[in-house]
């Protein structure tokens, strides 16, 4: 490691002698500058924090999955819970996998997730307390226009996997333990199991990447209506399977357990989901639309 | 949360010869060395060029060759996307998501560095070996062929240099190449990708044949090296280091 270091300081003592002696020193002086401007202002934000603590109790941390926040939907939502409760909430948006990771570790105060059986472990292995229902979106298959592997007319959402294999066709899978991961990996097991092909492409990357990608690769893929139609405009992908009762996809809302990680905002993470499963919170997941179409379908039966 | 548990399972996958570890391996070396082979002739050929030669424009040309060192390379990843993409001026070729984009990003990278340290280098050696090699007759090419025998350590650490970057960089070789599992999928995508997963032992394993492998590089180089004699002012670099 000592050795790249001496090589870059020879590098830079053998670049000296590029630029002239005077215009050296100019140059360094400028950088001078530069860098003191640079120190200065991340010693500023560095000071923050201090006099931020007094704020923690009003500041609530949310990990959730992409498609919420990819879609817009929490951009419509939390800046109503905000107003109205003066909280503010951080909002980090993974995987579900990588969410319900970050909840047992504490990092977040709530988890807003898609994933039914791991949701259930997660609170049976004591990370989670008091899981709600919140509401639900539901998958599509989207494909090419073209759609060489003919799933419009394949019926189920496992027999259009199915023909998109006898057809050695491109699908690309989110493959990152993601809920969409999770719900294309139970698919397959409907449709008798996954069997690799060259044209199944483990992708390892959120919602609007894989979108992209099947979009660029002319491929098949497994997407949560909502990020698909923020997308839409921008994809000559088109929706071939949708409606079929094994493509639901309920949410859950879960705090995470003040005893496991004392430090959590507790009391914050309880307002934020009293009001996303209220009447009000409820009402407004309903009348969040992109192209006059609703994403997402409230589905509490909590506190009404 | 525990750092030693994910640390020693991590070594057990790799001592395992774990097939799926292995192969993500596999991809970065091929991806940069191939990279690499590539660039190096380009932009030695630069560097000298650009040292030795006194011509209109040079001064602007080495000032953006510096500035270029600092490009952040998801810059260069997303001009790349677009030139490739299918929408692109390039779609047709049908590039995007491949190694070959993954190469071609990683020779945008490492040519400024590797020429600049190049420059610097030539720069430093003593100037009348080239106009001795020129008096005793010898062409321009055996001149400057001579020059850059006398420079050759430094030359070693400029592809070193640019090996060490293009092997760790992520931004490009994620945006250009996808992160596909066994296609596209390198060393330093795949730590990104676990880490977001949390699955952080696959990660840490990764990281260590990163590791290894910037170790390794030096070690040959620092051996290659051994009693030869480069510049004074490389040389006395070489061994405070």
């Amino acid at each position: 490691m000592r050795m790249i270091v001496s090589n870059a300081s020879s590098a830079a003592s053998a670049a000296r002698g590029a630029v002239s002696g005077r215009g050296f020193t100019r140059v360094m002086g400028g950088m001078a500058v530069v860098l003191a401007f640079v120190a200065s202002a991340c010693f500023a934000q560095a000071l923050k924090p201090g006099t931020e603590r007094t704020a923690t109790e009003r500041t609530i941390r949310m990990a959730t999955t992409t498609s919420t926040e990819n879609s817009g939907l929490l951009g419509w939502l939390l800046p109503a819970f905000e107003q109205k409760y003066g909280y503010t909430v951080r909002v980090v948006s993974v995987g579900t996998g990588a969410a319900l990771k970050i909840g047992a570790n504490g990092d977040a105060d709530l988890v807003l997730v898609h994933a039914r059986a791991a949701e259930e472990q997660f609170v049976a292995s004591g990370f989670g307390i008091d899981r709600r229902d919140v509401m639900f979106n539901d998958f599509v298959i989207v494909g090419p226009k073209t759609d060489p592997a003919g799933i419009r007319t394949a019926g189920s959402a496992a027999a259009s996997l199915k023909s998109i294999v006898a057809m050695q066709q491109r699908f690309v899978s989110r493959g990152d333990d993601s809920g969409t991961h999770q719900m294309e990996l139970a698919l397959w097991r409907v449709a008798g199991g996954l069997s690799k092909w060259p044209g199944y492409l483990a992708a390892g990357r959120g919602m609007g990447e894989v979108l992209t990608m099947a979009d660029e690769l002319r491929g098949y893929t497994l997407t949560d209506r909502g990020t698909f139609s923020s997308m839409r405009s921008k994809l000559d992908l088109v929706v071939l399977v949708e409606g079929d009762r094994s493509l639901s996809n309920p949410y859950g809302i879960i705090a995470v357990n003040p005893v496991r990680h004392p430090h959590v905002n507790a009391q914050g993470a309880r307002a934020l989901m009293d009001w996303m499963t209220s009447p009000e919170g409820q009402r407004r997941i309903a009348s969040f639309q992109i192209d006059g179409q609703s994403l997402f379908f409230p589905s509490a039966t909590g506190p009404r | 949360m525990d750092l030693l548990e994910p640390t020693r399972d991590a070594l057990y996958r790799l001592a395992s010869l774990d097939p799926a570890l292995w192969q993500i391996v596999a991809v970065s070396m091929r991806v940069s060395l191939i990279a690499l082979a590539l660039v190096t002739p380009l932009a030695v050929v630069t560097g000298f060029a650009l040292a030795m030669y006194r011509f209109p424009g040079r001064r602007l040309l080495i000032v953006l060759l510096q500035s270029l060192l600092a490009f952040p390379t998801v810059v260069i990843g997303l001009l790349l996307y677009l030139l490739l993409s299918r929408r692109g001026p390039l779609g047709a070729w049908q590039l995007l998501f491949t190694q070959e984009a993954m190469i071609v990003g990683q020779v945008i990278i490492a040519f400024p560095i590797i020429s600049a340290f190049t420059l610097a280098a030539v720069q430093a050696a003593d100037p009348r070996l080239h106009e001795t090699a020129r008096l005793l007759g010898a062409t321009e090419l055996r001149a400057a062929l001579s020059v850059l025998r006398e420079v050759r350590f430094a030359l070693i650490a400029a592809v070193t240099s640019g090996f060490g970057r293009v092997v760790s960089e992520v931004g490009c070789a994620l945006m250009v190449g996808g992160n596909i599992a066994g296609l596209t999928r390198n060393i330093p995508t795949a730590i990104a990708l676990e880490t977001s997963k949390g699955a952080f032992t696959e990660g840490i394993a990764l990281g260590i044949v990163l590791m290894v492998l910037a170790l390794a590089v030096n070690v040959v180089l620092a051996l290659t090296q051994g009693g030869g004699r480069g510049t004074p002012s490389i040389d006395a670099a070489w061994y405070r280091g």
